[in-house]
């Protein structure tokens, strides 16, 4: 069984939940921008949530298979088809041997997620099977994949594979899927401007009053050089009340640097690990996923809110997903 | 020693995720010795639903989960359970930390080849390349902390006579294992990578490794570095004995 890569997309890499727990040695964390669609396409394959996910990049690719799989893409719909027949989003999918699945442009959001039951076959680098496009280890050979390149799902998993494609195919030899979805758990992802919540960063007061509201109420555009590294907003300057020098210190994803110039960057999945700019304001963990489905050239409306608020949308979001799980479970417990 | 004391560590939160937890403004002795015991004690005493413990010059940041953390603790907003178990955390780590001090030798063939700007430097600090390999070669740096690529590390202690601007136009592609000089710091790049520092020479040390979980960066924050001058046939043999 393997995935032969016909047609590399945009840019196509491998990653999980990221490489955590050595930030003090300088190792950026990568990982999925959107951590939400890949743990969607992860549960609805019967995965772990930590296996890699093939993540999409606005124009997805063409992936051959040469045996029978079963699938699930969650993120930005991209048109994936198989022989001009369009699969489904946000359900798994028996994909047949042989079939080649092409993806397309998304007509909202920039991402997608492809989950294959059992997990792709990649060695972990320093924990983790994320591409570190930067530091070109990590994922396929430490890079984007590339037309040729040939993949594989994890051997160890395939009693699950088989009996999730038994669950799928009773009646059908050609694609096959189930007649539900978890669609509500979708991401808010919006036509341009995109609202994204904000709590109060590390320096938030250096920054006067009007600088503040300057960055809630106008809106901000993602520049066309915006990557997994950072999104670099062009909009109302937003100067410190003093030249603020700020020494080098951790950072995380969703910080929304200001450097000398006044145009804000906010810091995505790639960033590095220390920065020294001050931090005016921080992405509210429960809207990075929004934030990643944000294409470069379209507008974000920045709104405040408490740290508290955002906990309680966390909240209410993991037991959404938390009910998917165990849905999911009680359908393959009765294959 | 005058500053033994540090007051008690102001914590911030960074975010929904993060606490950065400052034990000054300044980076003073006291400052920087408080900030790597209470490091090296939160990376070897994990606390619950603590994903990673970053040092810096003043600050310690502790990165968390906090869809665990609300778990753990049963609340709807962890971060004062959080901010409390990291001041508890901190009011168990010893002043004085146990860990002898690594002394790191880091073998630098300078200038030719692998040094395309030692001359810029020499010429901006008005000495020659041979008294800058002198000057570079004297001092115990210390790695203040780690940062912009896996294994790079700040090194503190540079001869104020050879601090130099950066690149009015940084580089593409700075080449693994050369050595640099911005402003008053100095370090290695481990890595290919962009960079705007000064190039004034090359190691053939090998400063991260990527298939070693164990240990992948050889320096760590608070190590000694010393830079030791090679010529290019070491160089070429030392390269050839790491591969």
């Amino acid at each position: 069984m393997s995935i032969e890569v016909e047609r590399a997309g945009l840019q196509t890499t491998l990653q999980d939940l990221g490489r955590t727990g050595m930030q003090h040695l300088g190792v950026p964390v990568n990982g999925a921008m959107d951590e939400i669609s890949h743990r969607l396409a992860n549960l609805l394959v019967g995965n772990d949530e930590h296996e890699a996910t093939l993540e999409l990049t606005l124009n997805g690719p063409t992936l051959r298979f040469t045996e029978d799989a079963v699938i699930a893409i969650c993120g930005a719909n991209m048109g994936g088809s198989v022989d001009r027949q369009p699969l489904p989003w946000y359900r798994p999918i028996r994909v047949p041997s042989g079939a080649r699945v092409v993806f397309g442009r998304p007509a909202i959001g920039c991402r997608a997620y492809v989950a294959i039951s059992g997990g792709f076959a990649i060695e972990p680098v320093l924990g983790s099977r994320s591409t570190a496009l930067m530091g070109g280890y990590g994922g396929y050979l430490g890079r984007a994949l590339k037309k040729g390149d040939v993949l594989f799902p994890r051997r160890e998993h395939e009693a699950q594979t088989i009996r999730w494609v038994r669950l799928l195919s009773r009646s059908h030899h050609g694609i096959a899927f189930p007649n539900w979805s978890v669609s509500r758990a979708r991401m808010p992802y919006r036509v341009s401007p995109q609202p994204v919540r904000i709590l109060a960063g590390r320096h938030w007061q250096a920054f006067p009053v009007a600088v503040r509201e300057a960055l809630t109420q106008g809106l901000y555009k993602v520049a066309l050089d915006s990557d997994r590294m950072g999104y670099r907003l062009e909009g109302t300057a937003l100067e410190a009340r003093r030249s603020h020098d700020v020494l080098s210190e951790s950072v995380v994803m969703g910080a929304v640097q200001v450097p000398p110039g006044g145009q804000p960057i906010v810091l995505m999945a790639d960033h590095q690990t220390t920065g020294g700019y001050p931090i005016i304001a921080v992405v509210a963990s429960v809207d990075l996923p929004v934030m990643a489905q944000v294409r470069p050239g379209e507008e974000i409306q920045f709104r405040m809110i408490t740290a508290e608020e955002g906990y309680a949308a966390s909240t209410i979001r993991e037991h959404q997903l938390g009910r998917i799980r165990q849905s999911l479970a009680v359908k393959l417990a009765q294959v | 020693m005058a500053e033994t004391e540090t007051t008690p560590p102001q914590i911030f939160a960074l975010g929904d995720r993060a606490l950065v937890v400052e034990f000054g403004r300044t980076q003073t002795a006291a400052v920087i010795a408080r900030v790597r015991n209470v490091a090296e004690h939160l990376l070897a005493h994990p606390l619950p639903c603590v994903t990673d413990v970053v040092p810096a010059y003043a600050v310690v940041t502790v990165h968390f989960d906090p869809i665990a953390a609300m778990a753990h603790y049963h609340v709807a907003n962890p971060l004062d359970a959080m901010r409390e178990a990291i001041a508890g955390a901190i009011a168990k780590t010893p002043e004085i930390s146990k860990r002898r001090v690594r002394t790191i030798e880091i073998p630098v063939c300078y200038g030719g080849e692998f040094g395309e700007d030692i001359e810029v430097v020499a010429k901006h600090c008005r000495i020659t390349t041979d008294e800058l390999v002198r000057l570079h070669t004297t001092p115990t740096y210390e790695v203040a902390m780690l940062g912009f690529v896996p294994g790079f590390g700040y090194l503190s202690g540079l001869d104020r006579k050879l601090a130099t601007p950066r690149r009015d136009t940084p580089r593409k592609r700075v080449v693994t294992g050369s050595v640099g000089i911005g402003g008053d710091q100095t370090a290695v790049y481990p890595m290919d990578s962009p960079g705007g520092w000064q190039v004034i020479g090359r190691t053939p040390k090998a400063l991260f490794r990527v298939d070693d979980i164990a240990s992948p960066t050889v320096l760590r924050a608070g190590d000694h570095v010393r830079f030791v001058a090679i010529d290019a046939a070491e160089y070429a043999r030392t390269k050839a004995g790491a591969r």
